[in-house]
C-alpha cells in the first residue's frame, strides 16, 4: 500500500540524480578532506625528514673523529742529542725541550723516505712538518719513562698533522691549500707516496674517546677523555643530591601535605622552576656558589649542584606520578594491619613505585648531561684540562670541561679539524644519551605494573 | 685547642658527627631494649625507633647548624676586613670586590705557605708589607699574585686568616657541642615508655618538608641572586638607557651603552621565526596523529617526533652553524654563485638560521601538548558534528579546534617562552651585533647570547658591563616565568571546562 502512495510523490530534486554520483559541492567538500588530511601527512613528513636529516648529518659528519691518520716512523734515539753527558741522569734528560727532539724526527722521516725510495725535493724539516705538533712530546715523554732505550732505535706510530688527515678523508685538496701555510702540493705528493707503501694509514684512534682536549695548532690530538670525566663526575652530584630531595619532596607533596596556600605555593613553584630557562639556573650558580660561597670555578661540583636544581622539578614530577599511579587500597591495607602513616608510604608505597622513579630519574640525569648554556656561565669552557682527574674529590674540585661544553668549545675554533670532532663528540653524547633512554624504557617495560 | 679545631676540615667533621650518630643508634637501640627488662615487646616502639631517635637528634641539628654557619662565615667575615681597607685604595678605578678578591688570594697564599712548611704559622701572622717581599715569597709556594702587596691589603689579608682560623675552630666546637648535647638528651630521653616512633616520624616529616620547601629556596635564590645584582647595575647605570635606550654597545673601558631593546628586538625576532615553523607543523602533526592516524602510525610517529626534542640544544646549536646556516648561504647569499643568484645572506649566522633550527626543535613541544588537548575534547562533540553531516575535517577546523583553542593558545605560549629561553642555539647561530632590523638574512643578537657573553672568560664583578648581565637574566625570567603562568592558567582553566 505505501509503495502506490509513494508513487505519486512528488520527483526528488533535479541537482541530486543519484546517491552514486557526488554533486560539485560534495567533491569540493571531499577535496578539503583529502588535502587536509595531506597537509597533516606532510607535517608530520617534515618533522621525521628533520629528524633524519640531523641524525645522517650527525653520523655523516662525525665518523671522520673516530679515525685518524697516523704514520709509521722508526725513530733512533741518538744518545748525543738527548743525554748528552751520557750519565741517564733524568734531570739532564729533563733539561731537553721538545724542541732538542724535532731534529731525530726530521732524521728519521728522511730517512724513511729515502728507503721507500720517494722522490722528492722537500727538505727533511718540511717532511716532519707532516707529523702532529704532537710528535716531539710523545717522543720526549717516551724516553722519559724509558731511559734505558736511548741509543736504540724505536718504532713510534704519530699522528699526522691535520691537514694530513684532513686530505685522507677529502676535508683537504690541492686546490683549498693553495694560500695554506700549514702544508704545501709537493708535501700532499709525500704523503701520497708514504700511502702506497704503507707508511701513512688512517684507522680508528681511540685516543678520541680516551683524551684529552688539545691546543688550537693540534686538533689531531684533541679528544673527549677528560671531558667525558668531568660529565660523569657532575652527574654522580646530580644523582648524590637531585635523587634523594626529589623522592622526600614528592612524598611530602603526594603523601602528607595538608590542601593549604603554603603547599599550593609549592607546585606552583615547582611547575615554574621546570620551565625556567637553563641560563637562567647558570646564573644563580655563578652567584650563589661562586661568587658568594667561592666554590672553585669551573669544577664539576658547582656544574653538578646547578644541574641539581635544574633537574629536580623533573625528578619531583615524575615521582609524584609514579607514587599517584600506586592504587589506595595498598595505603589502606597497611594503615589497616596497623602501620603508622610513614610506615605504609617508606615499606609499601614507595617500593612499589621505585621503578617508576628510577625511569624519572635517569631520564632526567639525561636531560642534565646534555645541558650546555649553565656550564658555560660557571667557567666549565676555555681552557684545557690535559690531565684526568686522580681522585675522587679532585674529580670533583679541579677545574674540568664536560662534554657538551668540549663539543661547544670546538664549535667556537675555526678549524675545520675540530668541527670534525664537535661532530664525533655528539656521536660519543648521543650514545650516553640513547643508551640512558635505553635503560629508562626498559626500566619501565621490566616493572611497568598495571593495577 | 683553636689550632687544632681549625685543622678539621669540613668533611671530616661531618663524619665524626656521622660516627656519633653510629653510636648514638647502637647504643640508645640497647638502652631501650634493657629499660624493657630485655624484652622488646614492652617497649612503646620497636627497638629500632629509639636508635633512629638517638641518630637524629645528635646528627640533623648539628649538621644543619654547620651547613647555615657555613653559608653566614663569609659574609661576617668580609664585613669585618672590609672596614680594615682604606677608602682611598678602593677608589683607585677598582672595587671593593677586587679588593676582597685580593685579600682573600693573599690570605690562601697563606695558608698555602703554612700547608707546605714554607712559613711558620707565627711567621705569616707576623709578616710585615715594607721589610718582606711577599709576592716573591708567595711565589715561591705556587701562589702568584697580580701585583706587589700593600700594607693595608696584606693586614686585611692577616686579619681575614685570623677570623676565618677562629671562626673555623668555634664551628668545629659548636657542631660538636651539639651533636654531644643531641646524645645527652637522647639518653635521657630513652626509656621504654618514650614515643620513639612518633617523635621520629615527626622528623622524617619535618626532613621531607624542608626537601619541598628547598624548590621555593631556589627560587628565592633566582630572585635575590639576580635582584641584588641588578640593583647594583642600576646603581652604575641609568635604567632610563638599559629599558628605553636605543643601542647596545659594551665598551670595557665604561660609559657603554647597555640597553635591551636591541636586544629583546633579536629575542622575539628569532621567536617569531621559530614558531612560524613550529606551530603549523607542530599542530598539523597532532591534528593528524589524534583524529586521522591509526594506532600502528600513532604509536611510531610520536615516539619519533619527541626524539627531537630530546635532542641536547648544543645539537642544534652546531647543526644551525655548520649545516643550516652553509645552506642558507648557498641558497640567499654569494650571488651569481648561489641557487637563486641573489647576495641578500653574508654569513652562516643569522636570525632566519637561528630561527629555523629553534622551529624543528619546538615542533615536538607544539605537537605533543597539542595532542593532549585535543585528545580531551569529549568524543560527543565529534559525534554531534558528524550527525549533522559534517565532513572529518570540518568536524576538526568548525568543532575540535574551536574547543580547544585556548588550550592550543597554551601550548603556543610555552613554546614561546622556550624559544626566548633558548641558549646553544642562538649563541651559535644568530650572530653577535645587535640591531634594529627586520632582514632576517643578518646576524642579530639576543638576551641569552648576550647574558653568556658577558659573563664569560674573565669578569670583573665591579662593572656594569658585566652586572649588566644579571639585569638581562632577570628581565628573562619575569618574561618566561610569565608567559608560563598565562600559559598555565589558560590551560587549567580550559581542562575545567571540560571534567
Amino acid at each position: 500500500m505505501t509503495d502506490v502512495a509513494n508513487t505519486g510523490a512528488p520527483a526528488a530534486p533535479k541537482t541530486s540524480k543519484s546517491l552514486l554520483t557526488q554533486d560539485a559541492r560534495t567533491i569540493k567538500r571531499n577535496r578539503a578532506e583529502t588535502r587536509f588530511k595531506m597537509y597533516g601527512i606532510a607535517a608530520i613528513s617534515i618533522g621525521m625528514l628533520m629528524l633524519v636529516i640531523l641524525l645522517t648529518t650527525i653520523i655523516g659528519r662525525g665518523t671522520g673523529a673516530f679515525q685518524q691518520t697516523f704514520i709509521t716512523l722508526s725513530v733512533p734515539l741518538t744518545e748525543a742529542k738527548i743525554d748528552k753527558t751520557g750519565t741517564r741522569d733524568i734531570e739532564q734528560i729533563k733539561k731537553v725541550s721538545t724542541f732538542g727532539y724535532a731534529p731525530l724526527l726530521s732524521a728519521a722521516f728522511a730517512q724513511k723516505v729515502t728507503e721507500l725510495g720517494i722522490e722528492t725535493d722537500l727538505k727533511p724539516k718540511d717532511m716532519a712538518n707532516l707529523l702532529s705538533k704532537d710528535a716531539p712530546a710523545t717522543l720526549r715523554d717516551y724516553v722519559l719513562e724509558n731511559l734505558d732505550q736511548i741509543g736504540q732505535t724505536v718504532e713510534f706510530e704519530f699522528l699526522a698533522q691535520s691537514r694530513v688527515d684532513g686530505y685522507l678523508k677529502d676535508r683537504v685538496d690541492r686546490g683549498s691549500i693553495a694560500n695554506d701555510k700549514n702544508i704545501s702540493a709537493e708535501q700532499l705528493d709525500l704523503v701520497d707516496g708514504l700511502l702506497v707503501a704503507g707508511t701513512l694509514e688512517k684507522r680508528f684512534n681511540i685516543s678520541f674517546i680516551t683524551g684529552a682536549d688539545a691546543s688550537d695548532a693540534r686538533p689531531e690530538a684533541a679528544g673527549m677523555g677528560v671531558s667525558m670525566i668531568g660529565s660523569l663526575s657532575m652527574m654522580l652530584v646530580v644523582l648524590v643530591l637531585a635523587l634523594p630531595i626529589g623522592v622526600a619532596a614528592s612524598i611530602y607533596l603526594e603523601e602528607f601535605a595538608p590542601k593549604n596556600w603554603i603547599t599550593d605555593v609549592i607546585e606552583v613553584n615547582i611547575s615554574n622552576l621546570a620551565a625556567v630557562p637553563s641560563i637562567v639556573f647558570g646564573i644563580l650558580g655563578l652567584a650563589v656558589f661562586i661568587n658568594y660561597m667561592h666554590l672553585p670555578n669551573s669544577a664539576p661540583l658547582v656544574g653538578g649542584l646547578v644541574l641539581t636544581l635544574m633537574t629536580l622539578p623533573t625528578i619531583i614530577i615524575s615521582t609524584r606520578a609514579s607514587l599517584k599511579a600506586v592504587p589506595p587500597s595498598i595505603r589502606d591495607a597497611a594503615l589497616g594491619v596497623g602501620a603508622s602513616k610513614m610506615q605504609s608510604v617508606f615499606h609499601h608505597v614507595l617500593p612499589l613505585a621505585a621503578p617508576g622513579i628510577l625511569t624519572g630519574t635517569i631520564i632526567g640525569l639525561a636531560q642534565a648531561l646534555g645541558e650546555t648554556a649553565p656550564l658555560l656561565l660557571i667557567g666549565m669552557v676555555g681552557f684545557i684540562a690535559s690531565n684526568p682527574p686522580e681522585t675522587i674529590a679532585e674529580g670533583l674540585l679541579s677545574p674540568n670541561s664536560a662534554m657538551p661544553a668540549q663539543i661547544y668549545e670546538w664549535a667556537k675554533r675555526s678549524d675545520p679539524a675540530f668541527y670534525e670532532r664537535a661532530w664525533g663528540g655528539i656521536i660519543i653524547l648521543l650514545v650516553f644519551l640513547i643508551s640512558m633512554n635505553a635503560i629508562a624504557v626498559m626500566l619501565r617495560r621490566r616493572f611497568e605494573r598495571r593495577w | 685547642m683553636t689550632q687544632l679545631f681549625s685543622s678539621i676540615s669540613a668533611s671530616v667533621l661531618v663524619l665524626i658527627v656521622l660516627g656519633l650518630g653510629i653510636v648514638g643508634y647502637v647504643t640508645m637501640r640497647s638502652r631501650a631494649i634493657a629499660s624493657g627488662g630485655g624484652d622488646a615487646r614492652n617497649l612503646h616502639s620497636l627497638p629500632s625507633y629509639y636508635g633512629a631517635n638517638a641518630a637524629m637528634m645528635i646528627a640533623i641539628p648539628s649538621l644543619l647548624v654547620m651547613v647555615l654557619w657555613m653559608l653566614l662565615q663569609p659574609m661576617v667575615i668580609q664585613n669585618t676586613v672590609i672596614k680594615l681597607i682604606p677608602d682611598q685604595m678602593v677608589s683607585e678605578g677598582s672595587s671593593v670586590g677586587l679588593v676582597m678578591s685580593d685579600v682573600r688570594r693573599i690570605a690562601d697564599g697563606l695558608d698555602a705557605a703554612v700547608a707546605q712548611g714554607a712559613m711558620s704559622g707565627q711567621e705569616a701572622a707576623g709578616l710585615d708589607a715594607v721589610e718582606t717581599d711577599v709576592r716573591s715569597r708567595l711565589a715561591e709556594v705556587g701562589v702568584a699574585l697580580g701585583s706587589d702587596v700593600q700594607a693595608p691589603i696584606l693586614a686585611a689579608a692577616q686579619k681575614y686568616r685570623l677570623l676565618s682560623q677562629s671562626w673555623r675552630a668555634a664551628m668545629v666546637a659548636v657542631v660538636l657541642v651539639m651533636a654531644l648535647a643531641g646524645l645527652g638528651f637522647a639518653y635521657r630521653q630513652t626509656d621504654k615508655d618514650f614515643r620513639a616512633r612518633n617523635v621520629v616520624e615527626a622528623g622524617v616529616k619535618g626532613l621531607l618538608i624542608i626537601a619541598a620547601s628547598l624548590a621555593i629556596l631556589t627560587t628565592v635564590g633566582i630572585v635575590f641572586s639576580m635582584l641584588f645584582e641588578s640593583i647594583n647595575f642600576f646603581r652604575m647605570h641609568p635604567w632610563q638607557d638599559f629599558f628605553l635606550g636605543g643601542s647596545w654597545a659594551p665598551n670595557f673601558r665604561g660609559n657603554s651603552d647597555l640597553s635591551i631593546l636591541p636586544l629583546l628586538w633579536g629575542t622575539l625576532y628569532i621567536s617569531f621565526i621559530a614558531l612560524l615553523v613550529a606551530v603549523p607543523i607542530g599542530l598539523f602533526a597532532a591534528i593528524y596523529l589524534s583524529e586521522y592516524a591509526g594506532p600502528k602510525v600513532r604509536s611510531a610517529a610520536k615516539p619519533l617526533l619527541e626524539i627531537l626534542a630530546g635532542i641536547p640544544t648544543i645539537v642544534y646549536g652546531l647543526f644551525a652553524l655548520l649545516t643550516v646556516g652553509p645552506f642558507l648561504v648557498n641558497i640567499f647569499g654569494r650571488g651569481d654563485n648561489g641557487v637563486l643568484g641573489v647576495d641578500w645572506m653574508s654569513g652562516a649566522t643569522s636570525v632566519l638560521t637561528a630561527g629555523l633550527v629553534m622551529g624543528i626543535m619546538l615542533i615536538p613541544f607544539v605537537s605533543s601538548l597539542s595532542d593532549d588537548i585535543i585528545n580531551a575534547v569529549p568524543q560527543s562533540l565529534r559525534d554531534g558534528s558528524y550527525g549533522l553531516g559534517a565532513t572529518h575535517s570540518e568536524t576538526v577546523r568548525q568543532v575540535i579546534l574551536p574547543a580547544a583553542l585556548p588550550g592550543i593558545v597554551g601550548a603556543i605560549l610555552l613554546a614561546a617562552s622556550r624559544a626566548i629561553g633558548e641558549t646553544m642555539i642562538v649563541v651559535l647561530g644568530a650572530g653577535a651585533i645587535a640591531r634594529f632590523s627586520g632582514n632576517p638574512f643578518e646576524g642579530m643578537t639576543t638576551i641569552t647570547t648576550r647574558i653568556v657573553s658577558q659573563l664569560t672568560g674573565d669578569t670583573d664583578f665591579a662593572s656594569a658591563e658585566t652586572l649588566v648581565a644579571f639585569a638581562l637574566g632577570l628581565t628573562l625570567f619575569v618574561l618566561t616565568l610569565a608567559l608560563n603562568v598565562l600559559a598555565l592558567y589558560i590551560v587549567r582553566k580550559y581542562r575545567e571546562q571540560y571534567e
